[in-house]
């Protein structure tokens, strides 16, 4: 039997299991970016609370549960982060990074601030029929939103994994990631690879947004959060390695929980970054990257 | 320093020289207003010049200075509430406690090759870890705030900071030029000469024989100490310290703008940068009421797209275009 | 908003008075018009994080000029917004008295408001604060301020006191409390008051523990794992806004029932967003608040105005927000029509002899102590009924009976 203790102790770390899973989804689009195109994407989190805005909208207007929404929503973010790449960003790519940073603050700032004047300042709830439920499986309890979240989180990275496993365009994109001079010289077009990749990072940040919103409340100021976790988890799970982000999501998910229980909750995320000096000074390349080339 | 001036040619000798006498001048034409915003972008000026040493310079992009800014201000603050010693000592251990956290940032970040973004997320963890620290320091009043008392009897005590709008217009004038000065005088120097070519190559530069990591480390140590100076002038300017106001990433993010913009590795670069975006939010602001425009966050987007059109048009920033236009230098600095 | 005809200092004016630039920041007071009006700069963040607050003031204040006018009260406003930033509040506050302003009304957080005043102060225009609780405010000795708020500890000190109240009201007792808080200035503020006023106040139950939560947090499961392994009866919180969801969320999913949750002086429980996130869920938690008091002749003209002008708010919960901007504004008004002057001395002299009986919310006549500080407000205990925010306590402004202990979740619609 369980005690009493340990079932909480249990409790905690599937909360962090489940809340990491997501992390890691929202962190994956960022990965691709940044470890294919060379791109700090600062406006990453901001684009997350947009799709968790286009969430809400869809599930408000015509009932559609974001589990679902998530699709056409990732494929729009897909759009718009090709055009975006191809008209925008693309003549920033190799330039020096503060360069790129103003380029895509400017645009955080603008995606918050619109956002703002549309929905306003105040929390926008998608209230599912089932926010509520939960699932008792013997000493644990479980939300029945964490527990979907979660899965469609793991659904959507094994598509992605597929995708760069076994089709041409996602191995030319791993072939940009590891050799780009490589990759040109073999004739692939690395414009438009890259416009993909973009693409695909935004439909991520798309499809986690969707997720979040099951989850969280959409609020416009959450977007540097969302950006500051991100980097955090591509950065210890190592750079361009989605099993990595997936890992570290999980670790800084439990690691949070369980240092929220036992020493201070207004503390925990103290140690994510505690945990990202860690891994930058003893494991530059990140828990599961490659050396660096 | 005459060697300094001998580099510029003859108008831009005039401008300069103008820019100072106009600054010198202000408070006599200004509103209050118009001072407290001059404050302000000088503060900028004093700041991004502080985090351009270090990036322009060094090439060390640093996403994390507010970290210098708070505690430079919560140190020099906590010793005049807790123990009366003023900022002008106070500013001291100041600088030693920011220097400490820099020297540690720049041994872990050096010692263990962390560079470009790296980095950046390295000086952005110390930050946010010290402001969640803060959060719970109850000695300073944790996320409570810490308040220096406004007290009307000390009113014009310079030597304590307490002073009027003007006092902390000069205050802020002397801090600006000083650094612009400092930078002058260390890009032209033997330090200066390192940090452009680690900037530029760094296994170049250590094949040259140039102690990378010595370099590099001074180039943090002068940039947080400067910083912290700055955040003993932010403390008592505004009398309250609040760890989520001071430490925020936000904060970092403000402070970089400026330099960004006006061109990074330049000695005007920052001066420019500040003298656009503080009075662009401002007109921002006048020219949304203007029209009309009764919706919140509006100054905002329109504040981000014109980042976003400057950036585009001039990614190096806009003192080298602009100073190349109207022929003010004859050789980049 | 800003109207044309308002008084602008011209740049001659300016010149001609900065002759000696001395002698222009020694007497700050640059001749000002003698305007038939009061013209007051509402200084609120309604963009930047604390939007959701600002703009809950800001719907208040926009109503207040044709309210207060039916009370023979005229004044002008100015609206600004500091964008949750100091350093736009600061230089604002700065332009907003340029341009003629006489009087600041804000700033809701605690920093901006004293960035302002000390802008104030040098300029001496009155600064009536409407919402910022932070102790410090009334102790730093600024001679151009009043507060018609509470502070951290007469929030908690009444929170408590009325919890007792309701405890023999009701006749339910409680075997224990947790206390829950954000970790944020007002949060932090709360945790210092309640740890010095809990023993003091010789409540009839333990308090377990304090828990602080990140108010940046995503979810708060964690937190109310932690809660509901103390299993406490009585969980008091300081929320913030969108984390009373998240708090109450939880709870629900974990299967969490305390007896009462009830907020010694916070928001969070008593926002629409917590209604339209909560639906059933949001009723019966209480909070110990000054309320709007509905039998005020005032408080029914200021609510019919906003329901005239908001068709899409309610007044019930914005009551408080905008009935504390309304009150401080008309603090301002009030001292305008009795001193006969905007001058600045005069003008502040009036307002620290502020004797108004009727308010929007509940208390005594609005007065200040030596320091600034209003301390004739009383919170009332309302609780949440129908989505509605309902004084339920004291009996002399109730309008319902509390319902203690709250039904369970399961089965609400």
């Amino acid at each position: 039997m369980f005690t009493p203790m340990l079932s909480i102790w249990l409790n905690v770390v599937v909360q962090g299991v489940l809340t990491g899973l997501l992390y890691g989804l929202m962190a994956l689009g960022l990965s691709a970016i940044f470890g294919v195109v060379r791109l700090v994407n600062f406006a990453h989190g901001e684009f997350a609370v947009v799709a968790m805005y286009a969430a809400f909208v869809l599930f408000r207007a015509f009932g559609l549960d974001p589990l679902i929404a998530m699709v056409p929503i990732a494929a729009v973010f897909f759009v718009v982060g090709f055009a975006l790449q191809r008209m925008l960003i693309n003549s920033f790519v190799g330039r020096p990074d503060h360069e790129q940073f103003i380029l895509l603050v400017g645009l955080a700032i603008v995606l918050v601030n619109a956002v703002l004047i549309v929905f306003g300042p105040d929390a926008q709830p998608a209230n599912l029929p089932y926010a509520f439920d939960s699932y008792e499986v013997g000493p644990l309890i479980i939300d029945k939103v964490r527990v979907f979240a979660a899965v469609a989180a793991l659904a959507v990275c094994a598509v992605l994994f597929g995708f760069f496993r076994f089709t041409s365009t996602g191995t030319a994109i791993r072939a940009c990631a590891d050799n780009l001079i490589g990759a040109a010289v073999v004739g692939l077009d690395v414009r438009r690879l890259y416009a993909v990749t973009f693409g695909i990072g935004l439909a991520c940040v798309g499809a986690a947004g969707s997720l979040m919103v099951t989850i969280a409340d959409a609020v416009p100021s959450l977007g540097p959060a969302y950006t500051l976790l991100a980097f955090t988890i591509v950065i210890i799970g190592g750079l361009g390695s989605m099993a990595g982000a997936l890992v570290a999501g999980l670790l800084i998910g439990v690691s949070e929980a369980l240092a929220g229980f036992l020493i201070a909750p207004s503390m925990k995320s103290m140690f994510s970054f505690a945990l990202l000096v860690a891994v930058l000074v003893l494991r530059p390349q990140g828990l599961l990257g490659k050396k660096p080339a | 320093m005459i060697s300094l001036w001998g580099d510029m040619n003859r108008r831009g000798q005039v401008v300069v020289a103008l820019a100072l006498l106009l600054l010198l001048v202000a408070p006599l034409g200004a509103t209050r207003y118009v001072l407290s915003v001059l404050t302000l972008i000088l503060y900028f000026v004093y700041v991004g010049q502080a985090w351009n040493l270090m990036m322009g310079y060094a090439g060390q992009l640093s996403l994390g200075h507010a970290l210098y800014v708070g505690l430079g201000g919560y140190v020099s603050a906590a010793l005049w509430v807790h123990f009366g010693i003023g900022p002008w000592l106070g500013v001291f251990p100041a600088v030693a406690v920011a220097a400490a956290f820099g020297a540690a940032i720049g041994w872990l970040g050096f010692r263990f090759g962390i560079e470009g973004v790296y980095f950046a997320l390295l000086t952005i963890a110390f930050a946010e870890f010290t402001r969640i620290g803060f959060d719970h320091i109850g000695f300073v009043g944790g996320a409570g705030g810490l308040f220096i008392p406004y007290e009307e009897q000390r009113l014009g005590q310079w030597w304590n900071l307490r002073g009027s709008q003007l006092f902390f217009y000069y205050l802020a004038f002397a801090l600006a030029a000083a650094a612009v000065l400092l930078t002058a005088l260390l890009a032209r120097s033997r330090l200066g000469y390192q940090w452009i070519a680690i900037r530029e190559d760094e296994t170049a530069a250590r094949a040259l024989g140039i102690d990378v990591f010595r370099a590099k480390l001074k180039a943090v140590l002068i940039s947080s100490s400067m910083t912290a100076i700055g955040g003993v002038f932010y403390a008592f300017y505004y009398n309250s310290l609040f760890p989520a106001q001071l430490f925020d990433m936000g904060r970092s993010i403000e402070l970089i703008l400026g330099p960004i913009v006006g061109g990074t590795g330049t000695v005007f670069g920052p001066v420019v940068g500040a003298f656009i975006l503080t009075p662009l939010g401002e007109i921002l602001i006048s020219v949304t009421e203007h029209l009309g425009i009764n919706a919140p966050g509006a100054k905002a987007v329109f504040f981000g797209l014109t980042l976003m059109t400057i950036i585009y048009l001039v990614p190096t920033g806009v003192w080298p275009w602009l100073s190349r236009k109207l022929g003010l230098a004859r050789r980049r600095p | 908003m800003r109207s044309d005809n308002h008084f602008r200092p011209s740049r001659r004016h300016v010149l001609g008075g900065a002759a000696a630039a001395g002698a222009m920041l020694a007497a700050p007071a640059v001749v000002r018009a003698q305007a038939k009006a009061l013209k007051v700069a509402v200084v609120l963040p309604r963009s930047g994080l604390f939007a959701a607050a600002g703009q809950s003031c800001y719907r208040g204040a926009v109503v207040t000029p044709k309210v207060l006018a039916d009370l023979g009260y005229s004044v002008e406003l100015v609206h600004v917004d500091f964008e949750s930033n100091v350093d736009v509040a600061r230089t604002q506050t700065e332009r907003a008295i340029a341009e003629g302003a006489q009087c600041v009304v804000g700033a809701f957080e605690s920093g901006a408001t004293l960035a302002m005043a000390q802008v104030c102060e040098q300029r001496q225009v009155p600064l009536i604060i409407n919402i910022a609780s932070v102790p410090q405010l009334t102790e730093q000795g600024y001679k151009y301020l009043v507060r018609n708020f509470l502070t951290n500890a007469q929030l908690v000190g009444n929170g408590l006191r009325l919890v007792k109240d309701l405890m023999a009201a009701t006749s339910v007792p409680f075997k224990n409390a947790v206390f829950v808080h954000a970790n944020d200035t007002f949060g932090t503020a709360q945790r210092a008051a309640m740890d010095r006023l809990f023993p003091a106040a010789e409540m009839p139950f333990p308090l377990l523990e304090s828990i602080a939560y990140d108010p940046k947090a995503q979810d708060l499961a964690v937190e109310v794992t932690k809660i509901r392994a103390l299993a406490p009866e009585l969980v008091l919180v300081t929320t913030r806004s969108s984390d009373a969801i998240k708090l109450v969320r939880d709870m629900v999913r974990q299967r969490f029932e305390p007896k009462a949750i009830i907020s010694p002086g916070s928001p969070g429980l008593y926002d629409e967003e917590f209604y339209q996130a909560l639906g059933p869920l949001a009723d019966f938690h209480l909070y110990n608040l000054p309320w709007a008091n509905a039998k005020s002749p005032v408080t029914q003209a200021l609510a019919a105005a906003y329901k005239t002008a908001h068709p899409t708010n309610r007044f019930e919960v914005d009551c408080f927000n905008a009935g504390f901007t309304f009150e401080a504004i008309m603090v301002g008004a009030d001292a305008f029509k009795r001193a006969g002057t905007a001058d600045g001395p005069t003008l502040m002299a009036a307002v620290k002899t502020t004797n108004i009986a009727e308010h929007v919310l509940t208390g005594g006549p609005i007065k200040f102590d030596e320091k600034g500080q209003n301390n004739n407000i009383q919170a009332a205990v309302v609780q949440n009924r129908n989505r509605t925010p309902t004084v339920v306590l004291p009996p002399d402004v109730a309008v319902a009976a509390p319902v203690l202990p709250m039904p369970p979740w399961q089965g609400r619609s």
